[in-house]
């Protein structure tokens, strides 16, 4: 995967958890050390180290219930970490978490949006919220409402909205006040494929611009594409992090061989591929040899394909993800 | 914008707090109540004014046939100030508890007033101070209907709005704290039955509770409905003084207690 903007200053750093920073060290949007959060005998985060260099794009990629929705509510100080150091624009959490709340969007998985108010009455009152001035309210709604292409559709009530309407409001909501941090909790979950590109646009246009984004998701493609560094999580913990590419090379190889055939078939490729030292994922239909290459492995025939962080994950936690 | 008032993070060991209480962060959740009441306000002023109306005529006139006066009052007239505290409660109690209830669990609103500057305290405050102001304006309504039954105009009503928001306020607290508590939206029925209606009929609106037995008349002096209720009766025909004074002194320690009981109760279930 390519650095998408081209932008040098925007290049992925190295891998989030692999060095400790300074205690308020100001290149570090996010910054938590060993956290760790407990409902009852449950642990939704456990031991978590997460870097966010500013200006960067990170995605937290993982199933459900893998500790991501959990993470950015610590990062609101909606849930309180139980163990552990969390820091938000250098501030210290959760004791000057509303201070950092100021400069933070967060744009929740749930829509929360004001359905019997309209698109504009549902930016009024978040610019309110976020204490944008009397003077530039106005502009600063205005400017949301052509973040979310919405400026046809201001007087419109949101129940009357498309889902993809919606989401866009949702998203221009949490930008009102220009934040230097954004929290994107599953952006794009249960929307339509052209929707979803749609709001990728917007993400991406975000990114450009600088400012530094968290973003939990559970779909590759979309972590792949906006994400300068990717963190894998399972059960509360990260498995992986890096560049979304460098995690490919690393894990899964340049090359996957796809191979299809019925169940018994299937089995037997496993078999051969194992016996060779390669390691294999099921992906329903077929099963994915992974680091295949003409010369190191049995003769095989299937679709060539590049590895790609779906391999990585299965691999690495040996679930399902999306 | 905010960021400009922002010290560069990472100055140093002390805690970078803003206050409690900011009027700005209670501005951003009023606002957001006003707005939101620009879409809903005729059935929220239906409802809150056609039922205590019901109530006034109901008894005003059933009862009014039985009963000619009661403590020298014309019926009519006791039951139209009376029923102010009912129309406090209805329009305070109720809504804050199924409010607070459905904006916590369904509209998932407080996710997002918490992700902005907000504190739970500043939350259910700024919540319990807009239904309080609703309940000041409409708790006048009965009083409003029985003037043309006979209640005559004294400068004294100008007091009903300001006691009526006092004890809403407190019971706008009551329900956001049962809410706050609430498992379900079921639990409220336990609430309902077991105490919101003993008050509302204990509470010397309807009948005088002298004639009760004393422990009766004990519990309605617990009653901060019934203190609601004297102090308009006496504010619209003559006020009492140091009682008075006593009675607005339970209102307000009883909004206080229910204030505090609340934000406690809203940050168990709002921060976890």
């Amino acid at each position: 995967m390519n650095d998408q903007d081209g932008n040098g200053a925007n290049a992925p750093r190295e891998s989030p958890a692999a060095h400790a920073r300074p205690v308020g060290s100001g290149d570090l949007a996010i910054r938590l050390r060993g956290v760790v959060k407990r409902y009852g005998t449950i642990t939704a985060v456990d031991g978590l180290d997460l870097d966010v260099p500013m200006g960067t794009c990170v995605g937290l990629l993982g199933p459900n219930g893998a500790g991501k929705s959990t993470t950015m509510r610590l990062l609101t100080a909606q849930s309180i970490a139980d163990e552990g150091e969390i820091e938000v624009l250098g501030y210290r959490l959760p004791e000057e978490s509303k201070i950092a709340r100021a400069h933070c969007g967060v744009t929740p998985q749930l829509d929360n949006l004001d359905t019997t108010l309209t698109v504009e009455q549902n930016l009024l009152v978040f610019a309110h919220l976020y204490r944008i001035g009397r003077g530039e309210r106005q502009e600063a709604i205005e400017r949301a409402l052509e973040m979310a292409k919405l400026v046809e559709r201001r007087d419109s009530r949101v129940d009357k909205l498309s889902g993809g309407m919606r989401r866009r409001l949702l998203i221009a909501r949490s930008l009102v006040h220009r934040p230097r941090l954004v929290l994107l909790d599953e952006p794009t979950v249960g929307l339509d494929p052209q929707v979803r590109q749609e709001l990728w646009a917007l993400i991406d246009a975000l990114r450009s611009e600088g400012t530094t984004i968290l973003m939990s998701t559970h779909y590759i493609e979309e972590a792949q594409r906006l994400a300068d560094t990717v963190m894998i999580m399972s059960h509360g913990k990260a498995v992986a992090a890096g560049p979304p590419s460098a995690l490919v090379d690393e894990h899964a190889g340049q090359e996957v061989l796809e191979v299809y055939g019925p169940p018994p078939r299937l089995a037997e490729v496993e078999a051969e591929a194992d016996a060779a030292g390669l390691r294999t994922r099921r992906t329903g239909t077929s099963v994915a040899v992974l680091g295949w290459r003409a010369d190191n492995g049995p003769r095989l025939d299937g679709e060539r394909r590049p590895a790609n962080l779906e391999d990585v994950f299965v691999l690495l936690t040996g679930e399902e993800i999306g | 914008m905010a960021a400009n008032a922002t010290p560069a993070p990472g100055a140093g060991p002390t805690v970078r707090r803003l206050r409690r209480l900011e009027l700005s962060a209670l501005t951003g959740v009023l606002v957001r109540e006003i707005v939101n009441y620009s879409s809903y306000w005729r059935s929220a002023t239906f409802s809150s004014t056609v039922e205590p109306t019901i109530y006034l005529l109901a008894f005003g006139f059933g009862f009014g046939s039985l009963v000619s006066t009661i403590g020298g009052l014309p019926y009519v007239e006791f039951v139209g100030t009376g029923t102010v505290a009912t129309a406090v409660l209805f329009s305070s109690a109720f809504p804050a508890m199924f409010g607070t209830f459905v904006k916590y669990t369904f509209q998932h609103t407080y996710d997002a007033i918490l992700a902005a500057p907000v504190d739970t305290e500043e939350l259910v405050s700024a919540e319990a101070l807009f239904i309080a102001t609703r309940a000041g304006v409409y708790g006048c309504v009965p009083m409003l209907v029985a003037i043309p039954f006979g209640l005559d105009p004294s400068w004294g009503m100008l007091l009903v709005p300001p006691i009526a928001w006092v004890s809403g306020f407190g019971w706008a607290c009551f329900g956001i704290m049962i809410a706050g508590f609430a498992k379900s939206i079921e639990n409220f029925s336990y609430i309902v039955s077991a105490v919101l209606t003993p008050l509302f009929l204990v509470a010397g609106t309807f009948f005088p509770i002298d004639n009760l037995p004393d422990w009766a008349q004990l519990l309605a002096n617990l009653n901060p409905l019934h203190h609601c209720v004297e102090l308009v009766r006496h504010a619209v025909f003559g006020l009492e003084g140091w009682e008075d004074l006593a009675r607005l002194g339970a209102l307000v320690v009883f909004g206080l207690i229910v204030w505090r009981v609340a934000i406690y109760a809203m940050t168990r279930k709002l921060i976890d």
